[in-house]
């Protein structure tokens, strides 16, 4: 069996699997990171959403052997190791932006890798139009707009803390 | 998704040798295409090929007054490109368009044009640009190149290595999406080239297809008014749940003035 | 203990205590958990929608590598059908057609999707690779893919037995009643309409793990279930014949429902009843292709309505005529929907003195359709809210006026419906008012002039609208067919400390449930938000419960905690009588602190509950250690949550896309407890209402294939396809639950389909278009303008 090496989290592991094994078939079965889920199989719904050297890629459609010798960044290792939440996390949970939970993985992912793309800040609309391979059914996108929004504003340095929601 | 041997070969020469030998060998790059047929076992390759290793098949760069972009230039690196946005604005635009953001960091040119999607971008943008393909063998008028759904003048083996994009006086694209896939339901490319107007349809029909009519209004008088009143036959267009050729047939209309519009 | 600061009580924002384990990828979902020595099955499907199977080899197939057992219909003979949950009776009085749903086809496959043989393996691909190498023979039959199709005479039978393909044919109402009404009309409004059929795609697909201890005989299902003890007692009873108390079904952390996740699943008996026979667990996980086509799908009615009116616009009756799709087979609650969750909501807000309802169910080739989030109560506030629109425009009306004259008054509580339910509360009119007030509705003639500047085409669309939920009294639905009861579940268990762990028999899948329902204790109790924590959807954990749908959990499920917390004051108050030397009378509790009124004399709730475990001073005679509380609670009525939602819209001429610029939603939920849910409740049903409008549905081909039968073909709201929405509320209590709570969960996607299409249809008035069906597609609004030109041009 072929084998593939890669750093996930800031840990390397050298995995045993087949030519068709997805990287998110090795991060959930083979690493046990269950965290990054599988909502569609059409890559359309960003559920399985990670960063592959430092871009968001769909973990559901990428062969496990394509990332060899990369870097693998999934929702477990984005907070600080004291437990601090990124801005991004800190931001979802202010605003409300998750229900069930599913897709925020993957929001969240793809929202960091968003938010990095567009040093000088993205408008309501454009947030929306990047968020379009991510799919959510609970939230209408409303809350997880405003969460990214003011999520920006700290990631660009704009602000020391996240702005609070409105009561 | 059916089990296959990987190779990841580092040179052309590899590439085409491993594809060469074994006729039900695939080459992948981003897979964006390719890894959604596998999932659904629409296929069955023996083998895949990522070329994602191969030095050859990358890099964006101006060449007197040609763009020459690499099979593996990802469609984020294309919209990105100050070299593109500088040549070819719209091409660099479109590209921003393919997909979604995570599509744009894997997809790749090669992979686009070599597939053929009739409903993918780029196609439309090489053949509306009178690109050549570059392969491992020999070089490709665009206009040969695309020859119907999913089907084009690559033989079995032989590796799209390059795209060279002549560059245009003004170019302009536009499209609708099919409002589920988001892929191009029916899409207009326009361009002023040395070689004289083009105007491609994509989306709308089994592949994409040069629009006479508009050309010929267009080489006369360069403005939206001038397509505004072309109407588009519907005969071999597509129809599905989401559009009737008619449809599609007005929207290529309304895209090619949009085109036009865009393309200043 | 701390003292509770009133921000984390009734009525606060508090921020989720779920969402950290969320946000980390600490979720623990179905496919999140593995069990040792686990195999995964993988269910070969029928391609066809209709066939006998004339044979299956799986010789080959159980050679495959990996492969551990192989299992068709034969072998699971004599294993009950997967039961439905609810008996209508047709107009004569007869039960309605209720043929057979086997687990694992036999003899034949009624819709493209049924399972007809489970793969167990090692692993997923090399189930998947051996499900391919059976070789199933088909004699195809010919298929009914749609009503219509079913119902033509000679049509091929869904099932043997079932004349006609018809379940029932029920009614509600006095049609004499009715028609003598319509005699004497000023007017009569004639309109058809489709709802329809969606495909509910939560994000998570359905799951299953069925697990076997042979050294016990226990079994353990864990399944994607918005109702564990409904799955048990289905499972257990009717197809498996398991007693309850061998058999735990756990539905953990479960991404999303809206309805999908309710019913009784073939693939949750099958893992189960697998594990048992080899003694392995096993896991099944849908992919996105096998969801839409085994999820059960929502709406699929066609109706033809008749609505009376007086020369004032006054609403004299209501006739309507619909046919509602059940799929090949009866999904567990499919036959309440079109019934008594649709027909007893057409008086809507409005005093309409007679209604009658025909509704006829229909059995096709097709994926089975059952509830989907609002379940009924949208089909119904979608025919209302269009016909009102409708009339008023053929009586010359203004579209508020029509429905102002007609609105059940404030005063006029409780209102007696004549399609059976009785309204607690309401005020329409206030719910109107704020409506017409946050979307500048008068403004409205200024935006569409300044769009129409822009070459766009501006509508504006309303719809005031109520539902029914929080169900359900027990004795109520039973007498109308149900075969459960819907009560539900609380256990308050303070600890020696006094931190409280709550067990509900609800569940959340989004909801918040461990915010809210923990918000309830702190506000009664005085226990810190931090020190109460919520435990759901275990059979082994939790005494019983009917589970989340209907809007159910804080009206139903609140309630049975707050009766729960009764029981434990009454008690607390009787510790802190015998420790204060006080009658029991005398002691008051207020969050946290029992006195002796009118003195100084008090202990806090961490005393108590450490002298309710450490019993030295003890009233022991008079009552037992601990305090432990268990309560059901059935409720008395339904609840009526209703409201007004306002959508504006721009069309685009040249390509006819809609774009929602607009969309406000005020709605009376009763008492809020935590407005920032509430919000996001609404939101999220909202973004599926504008979805069902505009952009979701479910189609079949002739021969009854899917053909949206991928995200690729089905649209999805996507976040730029959806406008902000502006929420807000105003309330009247409940008047018949300890909360006055009414539910938020359904009104977003009850109210806001006709307010979109109403919009639309606004948006295009200027091309003669009465109605405009669902999803208003660019291709579909492109052939109304298109026909509308092409008439002018003539």
């Amino acid at each position: 069996m072929p084998q593939v090496t890669l750093t996930v989290n800031g840990t390397s592991h050298t995995v045993e699997v087949e030519g068709r094994t997805l990287l998110v078939e090795l991060l959930r079965e083979k690493l046990r990171l269950t965290g990054t889920h599988v909502g569609c199989d059409t890559s359309q719904c960003g559920a399985c959403v990670v960063h592959v050297n430092g871009e968001s890629v769909k973990s559901c459609t990428m062969l496990a052997l394509q990332a060899d010798g990369g870097e693998v960044t999934t929702i477990e290792g984005l907070a600080k190791p004291d437990g601090t939440l990124h801005p991004m996390q800190e931001a979802f949970r202010e605003y409300h932006a998750l229900q069930c939970g599913f897709c925020t993985p993957g929001m969240v992912m793809s929202a960091i890798d968003l938010v990095q793309k567009h040093p000088q800040g993205m408008s309501e609309k454009e947030i929306r139009e990047g968020l379009e391979g991510n799919l959510c059914r609970c939230t209408g996108y409303h809350n997880i707009v405003k969460a990214i929004a003011a999520a920006q504003e700290v990631m660009h340095g704009r602000r020391a803390e996240l702005a609070p929601a409105a009561e | 998704m059916y089990d296959f041997a990987y190779h990841k070969p580092t040179t052309v020469a590899d590439a085409v040798k491993i594809l060469s030998a074994d006729p039900d060998a695939r080459p992948i790059s981003g897979g964006q295409t390719l890894l959604p047929a596998l999932k659904h076992r629409l296929n069955k390759p023996t083998a895949v090929v990522d070329l994602s290793g191969i030095a050859e098949l990358k890099g964006i760069r101006r060449e007197g007054d040609k763009l020459v972009i690499g099979a593996l230039a990802k469609h984020g690196e294309v919209a990105n490109s100050p070299e593109v946005q500088a040549a070819i604005p719209a091409l660099a635009q479109m590209a921003s368009t393919i997909g979604d953001t995570q599509v744009r960091n894997r997809g790749t040119i090669g992979g686009s044009v070599s597939n053929n999607d009739p409903a993918a971008d780029y196609p439309a943008a090489v053949l509306g640009l009178d690109a050549t393909v570059v392969t491992d063998k020999r070089r490709i008028a665009a206009d040969d190149f695309f020859q119907g759904m999913f089907t084009t003048a690559l033989e079995p083996g032989e590796l799209l290595v390059a795209i060279e994009f002549p560059i245009p006086e003004k170019a302009g694209y536009a499209k609708m999406r099919n409002p589920a896939s988001r892929y191009v339901m029916a899409g207009v490319f326009v361009a002023k080239t040395k070689s004289g107007v083009r105007v491609v349809v994509n989306g709308a029909g089994p592949g994409v297809f040069r629009q006479a009519e508009m050309e010929k209004a267009l080489a006369a008088n360069w403005s939206a008014d001038a397509v505004a009143g072309i109407k588009q036959a519907p005969d071999e267009l597509n129809g599905d749940i989401h559009g009737s050729a008619e449809y599609r047939a007005h929207l290529v209309t309304v895209m090619a003035k949009r085109a036009v519009a865009n393309a200043g | 203990m701390n003292v509770v600061t009133p921000f984390e009580g009734i009525g606060a924002s508090v921020k989720r205590k779920e969402d950290l384990r969320f946000l980390s990828g600490r979720g623990q979902y179905t496919d999140d958990i593995n069990r040792p020595g686990q195999t995964y099955a993988h269910i070969l499907r029928s391609p066809h929608a209709h066939a006998a199977i004339k044979g299956i080899d799986t010789t080959a197939a159980k050679a495959m590598p990996g492969v551990v057992a192989i299992f068709t219909g034969a072998d699971m003979q004599g294993i009950g059908g997967l039961p439905c949950g609810w008996q209508i009776h047709n107009k004569d009085g007869s039960p309605m057609a209720e043929p057979p749903h086997p687990v694992l086809a036999q003899g034949k496959v009624r819709f493209v999707g049924d399972a007809v043989a489970a793969v167990i393996a090692t692993t997923r691909a090399a189930a998947r690779d051996a499900a391919e190498a059976i070789e199933v023979e088909y004699e195809v039959l010919p298929a009914v893919a749609t009503m219509e199709a079913a119902l033509a005479p000679g049509a091929p039978a869904v099932h043997e037995g079932v004349a006609g393909n018809v379940c029932y044919d029920w009614h509600i109402g006095d049609p004499a009643v009715n028609a003598a009404a319509f005699q004497g009309a000023h007017k009569v409004v004639e309109f058809e309409l489709v709802n329809n059929r969606l495909v509910p795609n939560a994000m998570e697909p359905r799951a299953a793990i069925g697990d076997f201890d042979p050294t016990t005989g226990d079994y353990t299902l864990y399944t994607t279930s918005q109702n564990p003890h409904v799955i048990r007692l289905l499972m257990g009873a009717f197809v498996l014949q398991l007693p309850e108390h061998k058999l735990r079904v756990v539905a953990p952390d479960v991404g999303g429902g809206f309805g999908s996740k309710i019913f009784h699943y073939a693939e949750e008996a099958i893992v189960t009843w697998a594990a048992g026979k080899i003694a392995r667990p096993v896991k099944w996980t849908a992919d996105r292709t096998e969801s839409f086509v085994t999820d059960a799908h929502g709406r699929d009615h066609v109706t033809k309505a008749r609505l009376a009116l007086d020369a004032e616009g006054r609403f004299l009756a209501l006739h309507v005529q619909t046919l509602a799709n059940m799929g090949a087979y009866l999904s567990t609650f499919s036959t309440s929907v079109p019934t008594y969750l649709y027909a007893t909501l057409l008086a809507g807000v409005y005093t309409t003195p007679t209604v009658y309802a025909e509704v006829k169910a229909v059995f096709t080739n097709t994926v089975p359709v059952d509830a989907y989030r609002g379940a009924g109560r949208p089909e119904a506030t979608f025919l209302l809210e269009r016909l009102v629109d409708v009339a008023a425009r053929e009586m010359g009306m203004d579209r508020i006026e029509i429905r102002r004259r007609n609105f059940i008054p404030a005063d006029a509580f409780p209102y007696q419906t004549p399609v059976a339910l009785q309204y607690d509360s309401g005020d329409y009119e206030a719910t109107l008012q704020e409506a017409l007030k946050v979307s500048g509705w008068d403004g409205f003639e200024a935006r569409r002039a300044e769009a129409k500047a822009r070459g766009k085409l501006r509508g504006i669309g309303i719809s005031t609208y109520l539902e029914a939920c929080g169900i359900a009294p027990s004795a109520v639905v039973g007498a109308l067919g149900a075969r459960a009861g819907l009560y539900e579940v609380g256990t308050i268990r303070v600890h020696p400390t006094g931190s409280v762990t709550v067990l509900t028999g609800t569940h959340s899948h989004g909801q918040g449930h461990e915010t809210t329902l923990a918000q309830l204790v702190t506000d009664r109790l005085g226990v810190p938000l931090a020190q109460v924590d919520i435990v759901h959807g275990d059979t082994a954990k939790i005494p019983f419960g009917m589970g989340t749908y209907g809007s159910r959990s804080l009206a139903v499920g609140g309630s049975a905690m707050v009766k729960a917390m009764d029981k434990i004051v009454a008690k607390a108050r009787r510790i802190a009588a015998h420790l204060m030397e006080a009658s029991v009378e005398d002691v008051e509790f207020d969050r946290g602190t029992f006195r002796v009124a009118g003195t100084d004399k008090t202990k806090s709730w961490g005393e108590i509950c450490l002298t309710a475990y450490v019993p030295h001073n003890y009233p022991i005679e008079e009552i037992e250690p601990g305090l432990d509380e268990t309560a059901f609670y059935d409720p008395k009525n339904f609840t009526y949550p209703g409201g007004c939602h306002i959508c504006e819209v721009e069309i685009d001429p040249d390509t006819c896309q809609v774009e929602v610029v607009n969309f406000t939603a005020v709605d009376d939920v009763g008492r809020v407890i935590n407005p920032m849910i509430v919000e996001g409740q609404v939101q999220g049903g909202v973004a599926q209402g504008i979805g069902q409008a505009l952009l979701e549905t479910a189609v079949y081909d002739e021969s009854g294939q899917l053909l949206s039968a991928s995200f690729m073909d089905y649209q999805m709201p996507r976040a730029n396809d959806l406008p902000p929405v502006s929420v807000a509320t105003h309330t009247t209590l409940c008047t018949h639950n300890p909360l006055g709570v009414k539910g938020c969960g359904e009104v977003g996607a009850i109210g806001s389909p006709p307010a979109v299409i109403n919009a639309v249809v606004d948006a295009l008035r200027d091309f003669g278009v009465r109605h405009i069906e669902m999803p208003a597609t660019p291709a579909k609004i492109w052939g109304i303008i298109h026909a509308g030109q092409r008439l002018a041009a003539e």
